[in-house]
């Protein structure tokens, strides 16, 4: 293949790849009549900015809550996940413990089984708690990801050991020169599990659905899955919504791109 | 496995001493720390993950429907029933055309993907990026672009508006699974939002493979194309096509956002996620049946799992002693 037929093919694919873009970002610029109109009008002239406005004012449908609950919830599950896994994955992999083999199968059984497939037990644990509707139910029960914590074991089995022990020489223990030394220096690796993170929390949907009973407790995903089965349907809020929704993905994608092809190149997980 | 693990405080270090003086008292104590380190993560798996699975276990022998603490013993019951319910045995056939089409399209896309951006001199970065754009985004973003506008079954979807300028009749993408054209809708959404995911995970193998390899093969006349591919490029690739296609399969099984969305309220197209839903979080609330459902569904993976460890060697390699 030719370097000019390499350009096409590559062209064309991106074409369709962001063909979702643009229809996105087309109907939530135009006005219902725009969209449902005979012919297909493929850049409106008169940009409908009102919409935005139009959705936050709608009283049907809280969506600003829902943006600050999912807010709310993806940075306390980035911020709990990095801290709990990242604390256990170090322990394992470096604080000699005679048990900590057995204690590595305990996490090594839970990789086996997605969470997203023990949702109904963990929800009859959740609601018994009578944490359904709560902060506490959406962001707790997904800290304790036996993956993450295993990736940050096999990330601190190659953190350079001469590190530590200077520490140590300096009177640190484990806990100091894990605070001091030892998380200063994994930085980048930190970042990527950060970036990869946030984002599956900000894209959660099945979890979200079944805690949020009510409106006041749903994220994003959830009010824009309602969208998608109202009776009434007007097609430049809801596309509006869907476009306010990705965007604070976009700018952590943009600024962490490096970190997020990096992690995922690493780690294999899913971003 | 105990949480309530006695910390042994008072013994002494093992004997394979860190070359630099280790400290003294509590915080000295490589137990101590150990717990004090792994106790926040290990209490919340303990509690969050083994506790729900064994609850549910137990549920599941019981008549559980509306309640969560049971009286009624009923044996093996809820799964008889499950096993012989049409519905949840026909959402692992869906799982089956599920995966069936998804897995090697988005193989070859993510690999073509790779290779023609791995070879790209200009703009290398910009249609990385496109390709990887969507992996940003939500499935439930991505179901409602497809079902109220691409794919959407009236006049003004932009399917039905491109095949309108060829003259076929509008399509109901969605509405029926006769002829069953949500399978397109549903296959094509799930390959643009993942397909970037995994052609990163093919570049960077691409980039592991070593020059020399083409260099020794353009000497012995082969031609760059096909033949270095197959016989070059695909065998290195090996281990990442086999990890991706599990990792796929994995994906696929767990399935929920998109069919969810997509086919609200349909009887047709479940996979095993959404029957589970609606049998437990549904108008029946049958926990018991449910949780019968989630325990044949993980012992179906782990299945999987055992399997794709014997295949890939997973587990072994534990470089840690």
């Amino acid at each position: 293949m030719g370097n000019t037929g390499l350009y096409i093919a590559t062209g064309v694919a991106a074409f369709f790849f962001l063909i979702p873009f643009y229809v996105l970002l087309r109907n939530a610029l135009s006005t219902d009549p725009q969209i449902t109109g005979e012919h297909w009008e493929f850049f409106p002239t008169n940009l409908q900015w009102g919409n935005v406005k139009e959705l936050f004012d709608d009283p049907q449908v809280d969506f600003a809550q829902s943006l600050w609950n999912s807010t709310v919830v993806a940075v306390a599950m980035t911020v709990g996940i990095l801290l709990v896994c990242s604390l256990a994955g170090y322990a394992l992999a470096r604080i000699p413990y005679k048990h900590a083999n057995k204690i590595f199968y305990v996490v090594l059984g839970t990789l086996m089984v997605p969470t997203s497939v023990t949702f109904v037990p963990s929800f009859v644990l959740v609601s018994s708690l009578g944490w359904v509707d709560t902060y506490r139910g959406l962001i707790i029960p997904g800290l304790f990801s036996g993956f993450t914590c295993f990736l940050f074991r096999q990330y601190f089995l190659g953190f350079p050991k001469e590190l530590e022990e200077a520490a140590r020489v300096d009177g640190l223990g484990y806990w100091g020169a894990y605070w001091r030394v030892v998380v200063p220096n994994s930085l980048n690796f930190f970042a990527a599990i950060a970036t990869i993170t946030f984002i599956n929390a900000w894209n959660a949907f099945l979890w979200p659905l079944v805690i949020g009973q009510d409106p006041g407790a749903w994220t994003v995903q959830v009010v824009l899955s309602s969208y998608m089965t109202n009776q009434t349907v007007v097609f430049h809020t809801i596309f509006m919504a869907t476009a306010i929704s990705i965007l604070p993905l976009l700018f952590v994608f943009l600024f962490l791109q490096r970190w997020l092809v990096q992690g995922i190149a690493q780690t294999g997980i899913k971003g | 496995m105990s949480t309530t693990t006695k910390l042994d405080l008072a013994s002494p270090a093992p004997a394979k001493a860190s070359p630099a003086k280790p400290r003294r008292g509590l915080w000295g104590s490589r137990t101590f720390n150990f717990w004090l380190f792994a106790a926040p993560f290990l209490i919340g798996l303990i509690v969050f993950i083994y506790v729900p699975i064994g609850w549910s276990i137990y549920l599941s022998f019981f008549d559980a429907r509306f309640t969560v603490t049971p009286d009624k013993f009923i044996g093996l019951e809820n799964y008889t029933y499950m096993l012989t319910d049409p519905k949840f045995v026909g959402s692992l056939g869906t799982f089956t055309v599920f995966a069936a089409f998804i897995v090697p399209t988005t193989w070859a896309l993510s690999l073509s993907l790779a290779l023609l951006v791995n070879r790209l001199k200009f703009m290398r970065a910009f249609f990385r990026s496109v390709f990887f754009l969507p992996t940003a985004c939500s499935y439930v973003a991505a179901s409602l672009i497809w079902k109220m506008s691409l794919f959407s079954g009236v006049r003004f979807g932009l399917a039905n508006t491109v095949i309108g300028w060829f003259g076929i009749d509008n399509i109901a993408w969605l509405i029926s699974p006769n002829p069953p054209w949500y399978w397109l809708v549903i296959v094509t959404a799930r390959l643009w939002l993942q397909s970037g995911f995994y052609m990163i995970l093919f570049i960077a193998a691409l980039q592991n493979i070593p020059e020399e390899l083409y260099e020794a093969a353009a000497i012995d006349g082969a031609k760059r194309g096909w033949q270095t591919f197959r016989h070059i490029t695909l065998p290195q690739l090996r281990a990442t096509s086999t990890a991706v296609v599990l990792l796929l399969l994995i994906a696929a099984y767990q399935a929920f956002d998109e069919f969810f969305n997509l086919l609200d309220k349909t009887t047709w197209g479940r996979p095993p996620l959404v029957e589970l839903y609606y049998t437990a979080l549904g108008t029946e609330q049958d926990y018991g049946a449910g949780s019968a459902g989630a325990v044949i569904l993980t012992v179906l993976i782990i299945i999987v799992t055992l399997l794709q460890g014997k295949i890939l060697g997973f587990g072994r390699g534990d470089e840690s002693k």
